[in-house]
């Protein structure tokens, strides 16, 4: 036996002669080329699949597509294990490994059946708010254990995931998602007038519902003829194992493209999944219509499976599900299930639930020698780990309950349009009393629908809505060629239904509504009677809909039952809301490349790998990667910054500050630009000098501060901090291009221009002397916050004076590709003067000793006072965010700002981020203030800290007190100046 | 996904652009004391739902600032025109 006691001898879009090994918890198994892992383990004869959530009962395959809630697996293993996967969704290949989910010990004997069915009473709708909510809470420290282990699916994993996955994007013309047979009819249509058509669908074959028609029919013949054509069209791509996952603004499809059945293989660049955004001029939805099933008691047992996917299962995977078969139905549709399973050798009675089903179907169903109960209601399914037969009403007016045996059940109760996508645009569904179920309520610009999606079941009704929305969605996009008309079979088709009315089932047992969620009829009346009258509201109480499957089966079933209790027409309780994605997307889909290090760009300094080479233990400071400290000062941060620190103090140091922003300001009105955005004035700043400024934001909190250096008459070069560069930047466009669109002034981003580094240190002169002889430093050439532009061998350097740690200090600027070359020699001819690179911590280590602001404490919520800069704003001119620096809230006396701390307790130290107190205050809430930046000083011997504290520098000389409760610390400390050392600026001046 | 129109660079996705408020209301004159019109201005908004005009910058191609039209309620977006073309302050252009 090839492939399983299930499997027919012939027919099947399966490759009979490509047998493939695959493994259920560890058990080997053998299916086809063309299989899914359902086909494959029904074709093996195994009917119970799983678990379910709450009660843990027996459940077998209700479907062969995404909309299964049942046949729930775990995939492979180790770091590629997967939980939750549809086997209905998962195209069998070699080597497979799949396991079966929450059953214990194992789904076979699960012994947690019989522990939940002991608890049933109390797991019904709200049994989390219940039991867990108000008085009672404390008992959920009791059972949470229970029942996160009794309820659940399969288990998450903890393991990197070894896969790779890519993110790709595309442009079409026209998009037609899914492939069935409107889909095929507008690709034809579509790229016959001359569009670019992009075909797509969740299957790994081409054809949608045509798929599980018999494969030596016509119509087979005529999808061959077609999909030929197809393939052969240059202007259409057809996409399979792609699922459109949602639809965004601007025709944007997100779509999620599987190649499991390939065997990934990370290691040679194949992806696991990709994620396609596709912008698409037009957009068609062809995605079709899933089933419905019926309810009644115990309508859950294996065996009872919707009846279109016990077609599929025959017709594509030549898979009987059973030998003796029953039809249950309200419509048309299930007798085409019935012809074709007795045309196979099953054993078939139809149990319509209509009183006249059409003479035609009943003509047909006689000539294949089915059995036709019509006016029938099924009650119960009868069985266990699988269905054994049915209790049903027999037809009025006797009305007696009879029995009828069988190991197969197909239900049909009816097809609700797949208005997923449609929804994602806002669009709210339309009931529709034909279908008794959704439909799109509408259609973007660009939008079309076909096929079972609008609510026409019939075949010849696809093929022409999906020729007309073809050729509508291509002359959208602007090709209007004349298309030649497809050929159609000729087709009988029928496509009557009667709903299913609401009455109370006449058997006991738990009727499922949503078989996923473990809702059944009970809990939605329960629903109802606590007062629930939506749908919306249903899906809360209960958890119908949600889940992997998001009830795709279970949605407009439960809608019906709710109207039913309130008494009123479906469309009152309303329908969910649907949201992307249409079905489970993996992560690592959605992360694609951006991982570890890909996560976000990293900028790096030009010097970043003289940094490495010569020992620089490496910070993250933004998005740029800097200089942390150096190996020459120590192996541990907190003594290395120490050293470099001592370093600049007493000697000379060198540090990297490429990553500040750089901005070349250029033009006639340059200086009325400066004047205007910076709070103090800039207006009368001569050639060859810096100024320090402070820009603030329209509401006049403090923006950003820098220097601005000019080297011409109209020529500006403007540094920003690394954190504010970007938004600076684009706040000068925007002033410029807006607002002030009459002044001529160009600004312009140099920060990757130009590298720069900073000397600093009493021997700074010194050391530059020596290094760039023929270079003037001198106190006469170079004052303090003066600036140069000279030619070093030929290379533009430009020096400021200027300095951040409050010692004697010059930037320099040269091109970025000769930085290094600079660097180097600046340490090797310095040398003798000890020079040494001193890295980010040292650098903020000596500013919070000087007290200048930095980041830290620019949290955009401070004012120029806030920071002890109000006397830098000029009263004579007007700047960005003077009006509203006036507002009283602003100059409130009791806001926080700027102090210095010192550490009273010489056995701790200061944390960024404690929370003060005053002296005497209770340690509770958010205080009056907090630490912005702590450091060691080196001058002062202790540990010193800059901090916003209310009121600020009004409360110099007190005790205070800093918690950190994350510690449980709470340490004294005296407010001080911010400004710690050399508050005259004698050493700045040296 | 907004799909945007820069004049310099063509069609975009949003991704490319940084988002800048109301481009329908003109900023006081820069020498304006007047802290009622600055608050107007930096703080109240009116939201409407339908046609906006609102400032894009592209800043991930040409830098420039732009005027796009957008539905609020539709996320329809319009057409699109460099903001240094109407743009100016109160006094000014």
């Amino acid at each position: 036996m090839a492939s399983g006691p299930y499997r027919l001898a012939s027919g099947g879009r399966i490759d009979r002669a490509r047998l493939l090994n695959f493994t259920l918890e560890g058990r080997p198994l053998r299916g086809l080329g063309g299989d899914t892992l359902a086909s494959a383990l029904l074709a093996e004869g195994i009917t119970l699949v799983g678990r379910s959530f709450k009660y843990h009962r027996p459940r077998g395959f209700m479907a062969a597509g995404v909309e299964e809630p049942n046949g729930l697996v775990t995939l492979g293993a180790g770091g590629r294990r997967t939980p939750n996967v549809p086997a209905t969704t998962v195209e069998l290949y070699e080597g497979l490994s799949a396991s079966r989910q929450n059953g214990w010990p194992s789904v076979d004997v699960d012994l947690m059946a019989l522990m939940t069915s002991l608890a049933a009473p109390l797991l019904g709708a709200g049994f989390y708010y219940k039991t867990f909510m108000g008085p009672r809470r404390g008992s959920w420290m009791f059972y949470e254990p229970f029942i996160r282990r009794a309820a659940g699916l399969g288990q998450a994993l903890h393991l990197p995931d070894p896969d790779r996955y890519e993110t790709r994007h595309a442009f079409t013309d026209v998009l037609i998602i899914g492939a069935g047979p409107a889909g095929l009819a507008a690709a034809r249509a579509a790229a016959g007038a001359g569009a670019r058509v992009m075909l797509i669908d969740q299957d790994f074959g081409l054809g949608g519902s045509l798929l599980a028609a018999p494969v030596q029919g016509r119509i087979e013949s005529w999808r061959c003829t077609l999909e030929a054509e197809l393939r052969a069209a240059p202007n259409l791509s057809i996409g399979l194992r792609t699922t459109a996952l949602g639809v965004y603004d601007g025709n944007t499809v997100a779509l999620l493209e599987r190649h499991d059945h390939a065997e990934p293989d990370a290691h040679r660049g194949r992806a696991r999944e990709s994620i396609i955004t596709v912008r698409a001029r037009a957009i068609v939805y062809a995605t079709g219509a899933a089933e419905r099933p019926l309810i009644f008691a115990d309508n859950d047992r294996p065996g009872i499976m919707l009846a279109a996917a016990v077609r599929a299962y025959l017709n594509r995977f030549a898979v009987a599900a059973g030998r003796r078969a029953l039809v249950a139905t309200n419509n048309d549709s299930a007798y085409a299930t019935a012809l074709d399973l007795a045309a196979a050798g099953v054993e078939v009675t139809v149990l319509d639930e209509r009183a006249r089903p059409a003479s035609s179907l009943l003509e047909s169903a006689r000539g294949a020698s089915i059995e036709v109960r019509s006016g029938v209601r099924v009650e119960r399914a009868l069985g266990g780990r699988t269905v054994r037969g049915v209790e049903f009403t027999a037809a009025e007016p006797d009305g007696r309950i009879e029995r009828l045996e069988a190991d197969l059940l197909a239900v049909s109760g009816g097809f609700s349009p797949i208005v997923h996508l449609t929804s994602h645009t806002g669009i709210k569904p339309r009931y529709s009393a034909a279908l008794d179920a959704f439909v799109p309520g509408g259609y973007a610009p660009g939008h079309f629908g076909a096929g079972a999606l609008t609510g026409s079941l019939t075949l010849g009704a696809a093929l022409a809505e999906g020729a007309g929305a073809g050729v509508a969605a291509a002359a959208h996009a602007g090709y209007t060629r004349a298309v030649a008309p497809a050929s159609i079979p000729a087709l009988d088709e029928l496509a009557g239904f009667e709903p299913s009315p609401a009455r109370a089932l006449k058997r006991g047992g738990k009727a499922f509504v949503d078989f996923q969620n473990d809702v059944t009829t009970a809990d939605v009346a329960l629903a109802h009677e606590e007062g629930y009258v939506s749908v919306e509201h249903l899906k809360r109480y209960t958890t119908l809909g949600m889940g992997t499957d998001q009830g795709k089966t279970s949605n407009v079933n439960a809608a019906r039952l709710m109207a039913a209790l309130r008494g009123v027409e479906l469309p009152a309780a309303g329908t969910t809301t649907y949201r992307p994605p249409y079905t489970p997307v993996s992560i690592g889909a959605l992360a694609g490349r951006q991982i570890g290090a890909h996560f976000r760009p990293t900028r790096r300094s030009p010097l970043h790998d003289w940094h490495l080479a010569h020992g620089a233990t490496m910070i993250e400071a933004g998005p740029w990667l800097r200089p942390w400290y150096y190996r020459w000062a120590g192996e541990e941060v907190a003594s290395a910054y120490i050293e470099e620190m001592r370093l600049v103090r007493s000697g000379v140091g060198i540090s990297d500050v490429s990553s500040l922003g750089k901005i070349d300001v250029q033009g006639p009105d340059a200086a009325e630009f400066l004047n205007r955005v910076y709070v103090n004035g800039f207006a009368k700043l001569p050639v060859g000098k810096a100024r320090y400024g402070v820009m603030l934001n329209d509401d006049a909190t403090v923006l950003d501060d820098g220097t601005t250096a000019r080297f011409g008459e109209t020529r500006y070069f403007m540094t920003t901090t690394t954190a504010q560069a970007g938004e600076v930047m684009s706040w000068l466009e925007f002033l410029l291009q807006t607002a002030w669109n009459h002044l001529r002034v160009h600004v312009v981003s140099v920060t990757d221009r130009w590298a720069g580094m900073s000397i600093a240190g009493p021997r700074a002169r010194a050391a530059l002397e020596l290094a760039l002889p023929g270079v003037d430093v001198s106190e006469a050439a170079l004052p303090h916050m003066g600036v140069r532009e000279v030619e070093l061998e030929g290379v533009p350097l430009r020096l400021l004076r200027l300095s951040f740690s409050g010692e004697l200090a010059y930037e320099l600027y040269v091109p970025a590709e000769r930085g290094i070359a600079l660097w180097e020699r600046l340490l090797e001819r310095a040398a003798p003067l000890g020079l040494k690179p001193y890295g980010l911590e040292a650098l903020a280590s000596l500013r919070i000793e000087k007290g200048h602001v930095a980041g830290l404490e620019l949290d955009h919520r401070n004012t120029l006072d806030d920071l002890g800069l109000g006397k830098m704003a000029s009263s004579a001119k007007p700047f960005v965010g003077r009006a509203l620096r006036e507002r009283p809230g602003l100059r409130a006396p009791d806001r926080w700002s700027l102090i210095g701390l010192e550490c009273l307790e010489p056995q701790s130290r200061l944390r960024g981020g404690a929370i003060l107190f005053a002296k005497d205050d209770e340690i509770k809430g958010h205080g009056r203030g907090y630490v912005t930046s702590v450091t060691w000083s080196t001058v002062l011997e202790k540990y010193i800290a800059l901090a916003l504290y209310q009121g600020g520098v009004r409360h110099v000389g007190e005790e205070i007190l800093c918690a950190y409760p994350l510690k449980g610390e709470t340490v004294r400390a005296r407010i001080v100046s911010p400004v710690f050392v050399d508050a005259a600026g004698e050493r700045l001046h040296a | 996904m907004l799909r945007i129109s820069c004049p310099h660079c063509g069609e975009r996705d949003y991704t490319e652009f940084r988002y800048g408020g109301d481009a329908s209301k003109v900023r006081p004159a820069h020498d304006s004391t007047d802290v009622r019109a600055w608050i107007d201005h930096v703080f109240l908004f009116d939201n409407p739902k339908g046609p906006h005009r609102e400032y894009w910058q592209h800043v991930l191609g040409c830098r420039q600032w732009l005027v796009l039209e957008r539905d609020t309620a539709t996320n329809t977006v319009g057409r699109s025109w460099l903001a240094r073309e109407s743009a100016g302050e109160a006094g000014h252009g």
